[in-house]
This record gives C-alpha cells, sequence and structure tokens, in this order.
C-alpha cells in the first residue's frame, strides 16, 4: 500500500476575476517510506501540492488518500486529527513558537495529542539529543541559530511519530554546509525510523539527497525520476 | 504548559497589555469605588430619613397622614401600646409622640415649625435628637419649660440658649394656645432644613400646653433589622382596626426616597455597563491586535493539527488572564480607596443646599457591598470574556496555508 495517492489532483485559485490553475489533474503515487523531492520553478505548484496532501488546503477535484484516509469530504476538525496523528510539517521559515523554549516547542505537539507531561518531556530531551541540540533545549527560538531552529522543526516534526513528514523548501534559509547536515539528520531518520519525507524544493542540493525525484511544472507532473 | 503558553503571550508586547491592565484597573476601581459612594448616598437617605423622626413604623390615627393635625390625633393610645407589645421583635424600641404645626416667635422673628412633644429618655435611642444637641443640654424627664432648638433655627431667630421662645399651636378645644419656653440646647440635624423645622419639648408639656390630656400624635417605633418593617407592620395592622388606624412602614412614609433607592440600583448596573463598554472596546481591541500579530502562529498551530475550539480557549484564556489581573488590582484599589474614606467621608457643606435638595447630609461615606463587588467583577470577567470571544473567533477562523503565507 502507498503511503499518498493522488488522483487526477485539480486546484483552481481564484483572485477577483483572475483565475490559476495552480494543479492540472496531477496523479501520483508516493510508497512509504519515500524520501522523495517536488522540484519544479516557483509557481509550479509544487507547494500548492504538499499542502493538500498534508491537508492544509483542499483540492477542486479529484481524490487524494493519505496513510489510508480520503482526505475529500473530512471536516476541518477531521483534517487537524489526521494532521496531528500522521502529518509533520517542516518550513522554509521554521515557524517556532517564540514564547517557547526549543523543548516546549517540540512538546507542544504531544501535548495536543494528549501525552502525558514526563512523557513528553522525556520523548522532547531525547529527540532533541537526536537532532545535535542536547543542552540547547532551555533556549528559545530568538538565541537559537537558522540551522538550529529548523532542528528543532524537524524534531517537532517527527516527535509525535508521524506517518509522513512534508518539508518546505527547508533548507531555502540555510547555508550549503548547514542545509546539508540538516538533509543527512533527516535522511538518517528516513531510514531508521522509516518515515515518509516529501519535500517541495528547488534547491538542488534536496534533489541530490532525494531518492525520488518528481518534477511539477505549470501544474501537472513533468517527470518522475527513480534515483537509486 | 497551556496556562504557561498563555500568560508568557500575554507579555509579548509588554507596553500594550500594561495599557489595557491599566484600562481594566481604572474601569473597576471606579466600578467599585463610585458604586460604594453611590451605595453611601443611598443608605444615608435612608439613614437621615429614618433618624428624623421616621422610624421604621409608624402609627396614626388615620388621616393623620395626610393632615397632621391635632384633630387627627391618637385619642386611645392605649389601644396600640397593647398592639405593639404583642407584635414587636425582641430589642425594638417606641415612643408616642406629640407632633404638631406651630408658629415659633421672639421679640424679633416669627416662623411657622413642627412642635414636637418627646419622651426624653427613651428618644435618645430612638432618632437622630438623642445625640444632636451639640451646646446647652438635652431635655430632662421633668423640664415643663425647656426647648430644644436648631443651629440655623437660632441664627434665624438671632437668639441664644438661656432666652425665650414662645410656641403657637391650637389646642384640643379648637383654641390658640401658647406657651413660654426657654432654649435649653442647641441641636445639630445633618441637614440645615431639620435645624429649621422642629423645636423639641417634653412630651408632657406639649401635653399640657395643647391640652391632649394623655393622648399622642404618632407612635414611632425602630426595629433591630430595617428590612422586617414590612412584616411587622402587617401583624401590627392586624391587631388594629383599619377605620381607626393608620400604619405605615418608612418606605410609606418617605416615597420619594424609596422610588430613589429603586433607582439606585439600577443606576449602579448602568454606571457597571456603561464603564465597561468603554473598557470593552480597549479589550477587544488589545486582544485583536495581537491576535493579528500572531496570525502566522495561529496558522501553525493549526497545521500542526490544533482543533479551531482550542484556538479559542487559548485566547479566552490570555483574556482571561489580564482581566484576571486587572480586577485583582481594581478591587484592591476600590476597596482600599472606599476604607480610606469610610471614617472620615467626603465633605460636601461646600455644597449644603445642593446635598439637602438631594435628602443627603452634609459628608458621604462610601458603603461597600459585597454584592457591589461581585456584580462589578462578574460584569468585568463575563462580559470581558464574551466580548473577548470575537477576537478568539478570528483567530480559530485563520486559515492555515493564508496564515502561514503571511510573513
Amino acid at each position: 500500500m502507498n503511503m499518498v495517492e493522488c488522483r487526477d489532483v485539480k486546484k483552481i485559485y481564484r483572485q477577483g476575476k483572475m483565475e490559476v490553475q495552480a494543479l492540472r489533474g496531477v496523479t501520483l503515487s508516493i510508497e512509504k517510506g519515500a524520501f522523495m523531492a517536488l522540484a519544479g520553478p516557483s509557481g509550479s505548484g509544487k507547494t500548492t501540492l504538499l499542502n493538500i496532501i498534508g491537508g492544509l488546503d483542499a483540492a477542486d477535484s479529484g481524490t487524494v488518500v493519505v496513510d489510508g484516509d480520503t482526505l475529500a469530504g473530512m471536516g476541518q476538525g477531521e483534517l487537524a486529527d489526521m494532521r496531528l496523528r500522521k502529518v509533520g510539517f517542516v518550513f522554509q521559515s521554521y515557524n517556532l513558537i517564540p514564547v517557547l523554549s526549543a523543548r516546549e516547542n517540540v512538546e507542544f505537539i504531544m501535548l495536543l495529542q494528549g501525552v502525558s507531561p514526563r512523557e513528553r518531556r522525556d520523548r522532547a530531551l531525547s529527540i532533541l539529543e537526536e537532532v545535535g541540540l542536547a543542552g540547547l533545549h532551555d533556549r528559545r527560538p530568538a538565541e537559537l541559530s537558522g540551522g538550529q531552529q529548523q532542528r528543532v522543526a524537524v524534531a517537532r516534526a517527527i516527535v509525535s511519530g508521524p506517518s509522513i513528514v512534508l518539508a518546505d523548501e527547508p533548507t531555502a534559509n540555510l547555508d550549503s554546509r548547514t542545509g546539508s547536515d540538516l538533509l543527512d539528520m533527516m535522511k538518517k531518520m528516513n531510514e531508521e525510523k522509516k518515515v515518509t519525507f516529501i519535500f517541495s524544493t528547488h534547491d538542488r542540493m534536496v534533489m541530490d539527497y532525494a531518492r525520488r525525484l518528481v518534477l511539477i511544472r505549470d501544474g501537472q507532473v513533468d517527470g518522475d525520476h527513480p534515483r537509486e | 504548559m497551556i496556562l504557561e503558553f498563555a500568560w508568557r503571550n500575554i507579555w509579548r508586547n509588554r507596553r500594550r497589555t500594561a495599557i489595557i491592565l491599566t484600562a481594566v484597573v481604572i474601569g473597576v476601581w471606579s466600578m467599585i469605588f463610585l458604586g460604594a459612594l453611590m451605595r453611601g448616598i443611598a443608605d444615608q437617605m435612608v439613614r437621615n430619613g429614618i433618624a428624623t423622626l421616621t422610624g421604621h413604623i409608624q402609627v396614626h390615627q388615620k388621616g393623620f397622614q395626610a393632615d397632621p393635625s391635632i384633630e387627627n390625633r391618637i385619642r386611645e393610645p392605649g389601644e396600640i401600646r397593647h398592639a405593639l407589645g404583642e407584635t414587636l421583635p425582641e430589642k425594638s424600641r417606641w415612643t408616642a409622640r406629640v407632633r404638631v404645626p406651630a408658629v415659633a416667635a421672639n421679640a424679633r422673628h416669627s416662623a411657622g415649625i413642627t412642635l414636637v412633644g418627646i419622651d426624653p429618655p427613651v428618644e435618645k435611642d430612638l432618632s437622630f435628637i438623642g445625640q444632636a444637641v451639640r451646646s446647652g443640654r438635652y431635655l430632662e424627664k421633668d423640664d415643663p419649660r425647656g426647648i430644644l432648638v436648631g443651629e440655623a433655627f437660632l441664627h434665624q431667630f438671632e437668639t441664644r440658649i438661656g432666652h425665650r421662645l414662645v410656641l403657637m399651636s391650637q389646642d384640643t378645644t379648637g383654641e390658640v394656645a401658647s406657651r413660654s419656653f426657654t432654649i435649653v440646647g442647641i441641636f445639630q440635624g445633618e441637614m440645615e432644613s431639620t435645624e429649621k423645622a422642629f423645636a423639641f419639648v417634653t412630651r408632657e408639656a406639649a401635653r399640657e400646653m395643647l391640652k391632649m390630656n394623655g393622648t399622642a400624635s404618632e407612635f414611632a417605633i425602630l426595629l433591630p433589622e430595617e428590612s422586617d418593617a414590612g412584616p411587622v407592620a402587617a401583624g401590627i395592622r392586624n391587631r388594629l382596626s383599619p377605620d381607626s388606624y393608620e400604619v405605615l412602614t418608612w418606605q410609606d412614609m418617605l416615597p420619594l426616597v424609596s422610588a430613589v433607592l429603586a433607582l439606585y440600583d439600577q443606576f449602579i448596573f448602568l454606571w457597571y455597563v456603561v464603564v465597561f463598554i468603554a473598557m470593552g472596546f480597549g479589550l477587544v481591541n488589545t486582544v485583536l491586535m495581537a491576535v493579528y500579530e500572531r496570525m502566522r502562529e495561529f496558522g501553525l498551530l493549526k497545521a500542526l493539527g490544533m482543533r479551531p475550539l482550542r484556538i479559542v480557549g487559548d485566547v479566552l484564556l490570555e483574556a482571561f488572564f489580564i482581566l484576571a489581573i486587572g480586577v485583582l488590582a481594581g478591587n484592591a484599589l476600590g476597596i482600599l480607596s472606599t476604607l480610606a474614606l469610610k471614617t472620615r467621608g467626603i465633605d460636601l457643606s461646600a455644597f449644603a443646599a445642593g446635598s439637602e435638595f438631594a435628602g443627603l447630609g452634609r459628608v458621604i461615606y462610601p458603603t461597600l457591598e459585597l454584592r457591589d463587588v461581585l456584580l462589578a467583577n462578574g460584569v468585568v470577567f463575563i462580559l470581558g470574556l464574551v466580548v473577548s470571544l470575537y477576537p478568539a473567533l478570528r483567530a480559530a477562523r485563520f486559515t492555515p496555508v493564508e496564515a502561514l503565507a503571511r510573513t
């Protein structure tokens, strides 16, 4: 069984009288444990596809199935629950909560899941150590470098035990060395924890790391290249 | 952690939080302090009314309330004494008085007054006159020529203690009776009008002068609890013939004070609402600004899987913290400033004429009532959370994609 199934997914954005066809019928299957990249120029539709797979946005037509859940017809509450249980997000600009420490940022998603305070703390400290932030857990985001913040974001995405991590341009704000370290870390997690990683990117380095590269152009799949 | 998260969030913009906290504190303080002042005014109106010879209950011959003349005197006081003995609760005090319209005159002036014949030792614990003598002396039990007059009366008549005053009034035979009294004491009333309106002699002296022969004009009763006036009056009424007597509570005798009291509760509530409206706009504005500043963060929380209802709860929790701090500080300030003025009061003697017109004394003492404090807190808390619902719902309605796209 695949982790993600997209069948003829279409999405149109309307701005006044203008219509922009972001996705023009994308059909794509992503296997469990994939470490793949959706690549393409700006405006090609890769972020839209990522948002639809993550249940942040809804397709106008077509079918999206994530880890056995068909997203069409799900209400806001059900989608929130699906994201909480199955999806981890990593964003280009980290999106950490500024008033919380690194540990608390990681703990927050477990709080939403109803994990006990002690277990939350233990798991958060453990994952922060795993991403190389041992000893920095009490720092707030403003006291961390960009690379460290993105590591906290990855820790937050992975700590809840998701089936899939969606990373939107995760290396765009990082220098190549830091970006490479981050990708090494995510690849290790993919291999060890068998979590599916899907990147939206136009960074050549991310494409090189990916084991599968799907090219998106003008809202359609323009190429699908296994890279192993 | 949720509590800590909300607590930290309210201090993200310290200046803004400080401004809205100041507004809440001032609002709550003004609700409590001005509420206590209004309550003090109302209480004083009642106290003055009751102490100025009204008492909690009065029993008259039927028709006396409409025409307080000697013809409407109580001819069989024994019946009333008997009824009072059967109905009054323990620790109640009562007295029979003579009260008739009279003319007071000396060599230079004359004026209409109300002549009140009192039983000096009993009256001492019943109405204001017992504690109101400022110079000279109080009446004695056997004091056939002594008279107490008010300070304002004294100035009006350009007279002093030891001087004579002639009183004239119609006696029970319909003839004009007159008697010369010697001023033995000067009393000070809460209001200048009281000092000009009443002159006090002993009940026996008044009866003698007016040939009243053991009769009286009114029975005045002071109860241990003001709130018992209605039921006790009903009990007395049941034991007396309605054709012969009228039994009135202070509310019946002071209809203006009763009406004002009823209005005061509404005034206080309206005052709370007006203050809250001003405060509420500030609160909504502050919370709304905080919500829009953190729009991206709310998008993130939703993306992470936070349900909209929980976001509403989080924003309300932040509003709750602001309200709680503001209410606590406002209560402390309101209670302290009320207590500070409770014994000293606010001196209104400069506006004596105006305050008398409203039935007030020269000094207003704020009265703190638990129900007013609870009402003020309730209004701020409940309405505060209700108005915060608007920004909270706005926060919950941000879609993750739109919110995260914000820079």
